[in-house]
């Protein structure tokens, strides 16, 4: 069962930052806590300690992710110490395919405590890193950073700074903990912290009850989805302990053995099958996939930061990366590697073409990127649903820069164009002049996001799509790529209304009355706070504003609003701006980490995420059992010549290794040999081809249609039935919200409340009221006839008995002095008789 | 003479006594009775002085009879008390003890 | 009981016959007293048992003290006793209720104390005979005795009878 003298022990390097990468969850959590604790008395109001407390953590998981490219470098051979991403680049490394040495699996760096134990069970708390964690650690915290940066500006002078601060601390904590996580326990504490803050976050400004609302809504939808996370857990749990147990010296809830179990090929295949269900129930809740997506726009109540770094980059892509780190149990439970159509892709397909439809009438700017980055949760589960799990990460990677920017573009126009109002038509329009820098990032970031070479989108959601058809799913792939055209005509449509055309509303400087967007009520509350003359209502904002800059002596009292000098539209300021650069330039070269096409001419060492990230479908044999238990790294022999993983190049190969054939007795699999379509040009071209067509019209349109406003196009809607239908079809977002709350919730809840209610009163209630009276009645009756009678009696009859016997014995009283010589003679009598016999005998 | 004959008789004596003060309705009977009772007493010591041939036993004879002297008298005082408060030496009346 | 009349070795005859005649006659004097219907009668009923226990200290060979129980009891007791009765107006002759109530109590009583003494007394000292005195006692021995073993007590002996003639004294006064 152990190494045979061929094999030998893979000696890989570690280092500090891998082993201590835990501080990654730990920093931010202190950070929050001292936020809270010492935030309102420290003269930045505490963003200092979120700051230092994420550039900390930043250069934790950057060292962490640099060293794990080493460890990775040296399982190549003896002596070669690869360091940093130029000497990476430049080599080429033997694969498989092209004959080379069979490459090792690359066991995770892990370092636990253990912090509980039960019957057996031990869990731990702590990191294991290996390239999925390592890349998204880095990005997280990165992200995070800049985003924090950017809200010291924009949320300046709100009511709650230092908690909006303390909650983004503690945001990024909980997903850095579940990005690390060891084991489903640890994971799903991170989720559950993600949850929490989220809420936190989305009703920041809680005061309006619409946003109250959607971080309720926010909050339970993905709760639905966390039951399948528990259940998923639970499932899991059963299905792999024994396993584990046995084999790995480990537990069901270790997230390595699940991952060997399920590759196994001993693994029971309902246990996969509903495992993988429910787990991906809390995938759709946590990532916003149909039919759980109904979340995420109204999430969009929340504050620009948190748009952006949670339900864009970071946490949405939490149950994509739940799938893609659990992913054999998803491989094997829904079969992905035989070619079926498996649940995920099909949410996944469905989820693309929904939400890019819904972009399309959302007036709303950032619920128009809401929806796009519903869109693209979409694409990352289709990728992963059909095997492509190295193009769904990359995106994962790309999408955070590209969105995030976005974003913070949609911020930075509220913040500095439309006067705090998102609503593109309305407020917005022909800032491209007044916002340079804001549109040339909008501009950059939407090329990404649509796939235009060479920006960063391109490289990522063109490998999904050429995956999805390599595989063999070719209608999945037409879908994908008329996604692909829809989002390119939404987001045109949404740059158009926002920087061409004429200004309208307050990009035209008129303070327009404020419809009901929250930061408008933020924008009145400061300025009755800094002294307005007289309170003022939303309706009455037309009328005593009306006119743009006349009324010389409200408007002075914009003391505070720094920027707002003339009332127009104006770039905003370089807090703002740095992050929003920034991210555009990785949006523009983020796609080189991993540029497959490239990689026929300049070898296959270009693809970094693939080298670093992807692991390793390699069978090992897992060394000393004694050192696979919580706090210990894996480790493993190489297996070098026993069962080297065909890497399917091409359609049609056959297929063995880990995924789809058990791996040899004694070895253990870690993740399935997913194939890796070769890009063709063919491909790239045809898909090139239908995004720029999809520009073409979308651009066409919106000049006709906003811009010139064509006679036959304006009104339409009204005019054509069947076209009004689908309008308001998807103007009521498919009726899906209306289904939820009014039929489902209130079919459901309301019966339960109500029998509940009836359960309260007439059961628990009458429980303890019947309680309550028979105590009573006891103790009446206890009284009656226990005390009065019994106890009573007792006493009384002493008494009695003690009276009567006096009275009896009374009459030896009788004063009278013969009797009592008669008593004195007669005992002594009897005493003298009692002394003589007893003397005598 | 046989020892056995003056303590019988004292014996007697004692018994006969006993009934008088338990039977007896009226003060000095029950003071004679007590007289009777202690000459019992005076016999049987005298009896047991001669027995032993010691002079003891007369001694305390003669301590008895002084000191029912004594007691006679104060006791026929107590009497005389009684009578003259209550006009009635009927020792069954004088019940005022009882309780 | 046929021993203690009849003749027996070491038994003085005379003795015991003299003794017999006279413990008859304090028997039934005895019973007179406690029985007799008159008060007075009962005194003198009294005064035969006295002389009659005197006597048997003649015979028992106490001389000295069968006089001081001539002269004390009949002579000062007895009397005592009469002016005592004459003082408290006990009725001259016959009255009836000498006894009280609780009289049949007493018989079962005296009869359990006779028995009992009668038992003890014939067990202990069954077939003792008393030895033959030889003579009167002398005073001196009683004197000797008075004055050396028992002074204490003699001395206290008479307190008490100060005390006793103080008391009744105090006590019988008018006023």
């Amino acid at each position: 069962m152990f190494a045979a003298d061929t094999s030998r022990a893979l000696e890989l390097t570690s280092g500090w930052f891998l082993e201590n990468a835990w501080l990654a969850g730990l920093l931010p959590v202190i950070g929050f806590a001292l936020i809270i604790g010492l935030g309102k008395r420290m003269p930045m109001k505490g963003a200092e300690i979120g700051l230092a407390s994420m550039a900390a953590t930043l250069v934790v998981t950057v060292g962490a992710a640099i060293q794990w490219m080493q460890r990775v470098n040296s399982a190549e051979g003896p002596g070669e110490e690869a360091t940093g991403l130029v000497q990476a680049f430049g080599r080429s490394l033997p694969r498989a395919a092209e004959g080379g040495e069979a490459e090792p699996f690359i066991a995770p760096v892990v370092k636990t405590w253990v912090w509980w134990q039960n019957s057996g069970l031990e869990f731990g708390i702590g990191s294991s890193i290996d390239g999925l964690a390592a890349l998204l650690l880095a990005l997280v915290a990165f992200i995070t950073l800049l985003v924090q940066i950017f809200s010291l500006d924009y949320i300046r002078n709100d009511r709650r700074y230092t908690h909006f601060f303390a909650s983004i601390t503690l945001f990024s904590g909980g997903m850095l903990i579940m990005l690390m996580a060891e084991n489903m326990v640890q994971l799903i504490l991170g989720w559950e912290i993600m949850g929490l803050t989220s809420f936190m976050l989305i009703g920041h400004w809680w005061e309006e009850e619409a946003n109250s609302r959607a971080a309720l809504k926010a909050f339970f939808t993905v709760r639905v989805g966390d039951v399948g996370l528990l259940v998923g857990t639970a499932i899991i749990f059963f299905g792999a302990n024994q396993w584990a147990v046995d084999n790995l010296d480990s537990n069901g809830f270790n997230i390595s053995a699940i991952q060997a179990w399920a590759l196994s090929g001993e693994a029971d295949t309902q246990f996969l099958l509903w495992g993988a269900v429910a787990l991906f129930i809390a995938a759709i809740g946590k990532s916003g996939q149909f039919p759980l997506h109904t979340w995420l726009p109204d999430a969009m109540a929340g504050p620009t930061p948190v748009s952006s770094l949670l339900h864009s980059s970071t946490m949405v892509v939490a149950g994509v990366f739940l799938v893609a780190r659990i992913y054999p149990v998803f491989w094997e439970g829904f079969n992905i590697g035989t070619g079926g159509l498996s649940f995920i892709a099909i949410i996944g397909a469905i989820t693309i073409v929904i939400a890019a439809l819904l972009a399309f009438v959302q007036d709303d700017i950032k619920k128009v990127l809401a929806y796009s980055t519903v869109s693209q949760l979409g694409y990352m589960m289709l990728g992963l649903g059909t095997g492509a799990w190295l193009p769904a990460v990359f995106h994962i990677f790309t999408h955070a820069f590209f969105k995030c920017a976005l974003f913070l573009c949609a911020g930075s126009i509220s913040h500095s164009g439309s006067h705090h109002s998102f609503d593109m038509k309305k407020d917005m329009g022909g800032l491209r002049k007044k916002m340079p820098v804001t549109f040339a990032a909008w501009i950059v970031s939407t090329l990404a996001l649509t796939g235009v070479f060479p920006f960063a989108g391109f490289w990522s959601k063109d490998e999904i799509i050429d995956n999805v058809g390599n595989n063999g799913y070719t209608f999945l792939m037409w879908v994908a790529l008329g996604g692909a055209a829809l989002t390119a005509m939404y987001m045109t449509r949404a740059t158009y209304l926002t920087f061409f055309g004429e200004p309208r509303g307050a990009a035209a400087g008129e303070h327009h009355q404020h419809d009901t967007d929250v930061e408008a009520e933020e924008h009145e509350l400061e300025e009755a706070t800094v002294g307005a003359p007289e309170p003022r209502s939303l309706g009455a904002a037309a009328a005593t504003h009306g006119g743009g800059g006349s009324a010389g002596g409200d408007h002075d009292d914009h003391g505070d609003h720094g920027d707002h000098g003339d009332h127009g539209p104006h770039e905003s300021g370089p807090l703002l701006l740095v992050p929003i650069v920034i991210l555009a330039f990785l949006a523009v070269v983020a796609g080189f980490a991993n540029p497959t096409p490239l990689a026929s001419r300049f070898g296959e060492g270009v693809e970094l995420i693939k080298t670093y990230v992807e692991p390793r479908a390699e069978a090992v044999v897992v060394d000393d059992f004694l050192a696979s238990g919580p706090g210990d790294s894996l480790i493993l022999v190489d297996v070098p010549a026993a069962a080297p993983a065909a890497e399917a190049e091409g359609d049609g190969a056959a297929k063995t290794g880990c995924g789809f054939t058990s791996p040899e007795a004694g070895t253990v699999c870690f993740f399935p040999a997913v194939s890796h379509a070769e890009p063709k040009f063919a491909k790239i071209l045809l898909s090139l081809g239908i995004v720029a067509a999809g520009y073409a019209v979308a651009i066409a349109f919106c000049v006709a249609y906003y811009g010139r406003r064509d006679k036959r196009l304006v009104g339409l809607t009204e005019r054509n039935k069947a076209l009004r239908g689908g309008f308001l079809f998807l103007k009521n977002k498919y009726y899906l919200d209306a289904l939820y709350e009014n039929v489902i919730v209130r079919a459901v809840a309301h019966p339960i409340a109500k029998a509940a209610y009836w359960i309260n009163q007439h059961v628990l209630d009458a429980t303890v009221d019947g309680v309550g009276v028979g105590a009573r009645r006891t103790g009446q009756w206890v009284y009656d006839n226990i005390d009065q009678k019994v106890v009573d009696g007792a006493v009384n009859g002493s008494g009695f008995a003690a009276s009567e016997a006096g009275h009896a014995m009374q009459s030896t009283q009788s004063g009278k002095v013969s009797q009592y010589g008669a008593l004195l003679f007669g005992a002594a009598a009897v005493a003298a008789i009692v002394l003589v016999i007893v003397n005598v005998s | 003479m046989l020892a056995v004959n003056f303590l019988l008789l004292a014996a007697v004596l004692f018994s006969i006594g006993v009934y008088g003060v338990i039977a007896r309705r009226n003060a000095v009977m029950v003071l004679m009775s007590i007289e009777l009772i202690l000459n019992s007493v005076n016999l049987n010591l005298i009896a047991f002085s001669l027995m032993h041939g010691v002079a003891d036993g007369q001694v305390f004879a003669l301590y008895v009879i002084a000191i029912a002297a004594a007691e006679v008298g104060v006791g026929l005082a107590m009497v005389l008390m009684i009578y003259r408060n209550r006009r009635s030496i009927a020792l069954d009346e004088l019940s005022e003890m009882k309780g | 009981m046929s021993a203690v009349i009849l003749a027996a070795e070491g038994v003085n005859v005379a003795q015991n016959v003299a003794f017999g005649i006279i413990a008859a006659f304090m028997i039934f004097a005895a019973l007179s007293v406690v029985s007799s219907k008159n008060v007075v009668h009962a005194a003198l009923w009294l005064v035969i048992v006295l002389a009659g226990v005197a006597a048997q200290y003649i015979l028992a060979a106490a001389e000295f003290v069968a006089v001081s129980q001539v002269l004390v009891y009949i002579g000062a007791v007895m009397v005592l006793f009469l002016f005592g009765i004459m003082l408290t107006r006990a009725q001259i002759g016959k009255e009836f209720g000498l006894n009280n109530s609780a009289w049949p109590l007493g018989i079962p009583v005296a009869v359990v104390l006779f028995g009992l003494l009668a038992w003890v007394i014939l067990d202990a000292y069954e077939d003792d005979v008393l030895p033959d005195p030889g003579g009167p006692t002398p005073t001196e021995a009683l004197s000797d005795q008075f004055l050396s073993i028992y002074l204490v007590p003699f001395l206290a002996l008479s307190f008490v009878l100060l005390a006793a003639a103080i008391g009744a004294i105090v006590l019988a006064r008018k006023d």
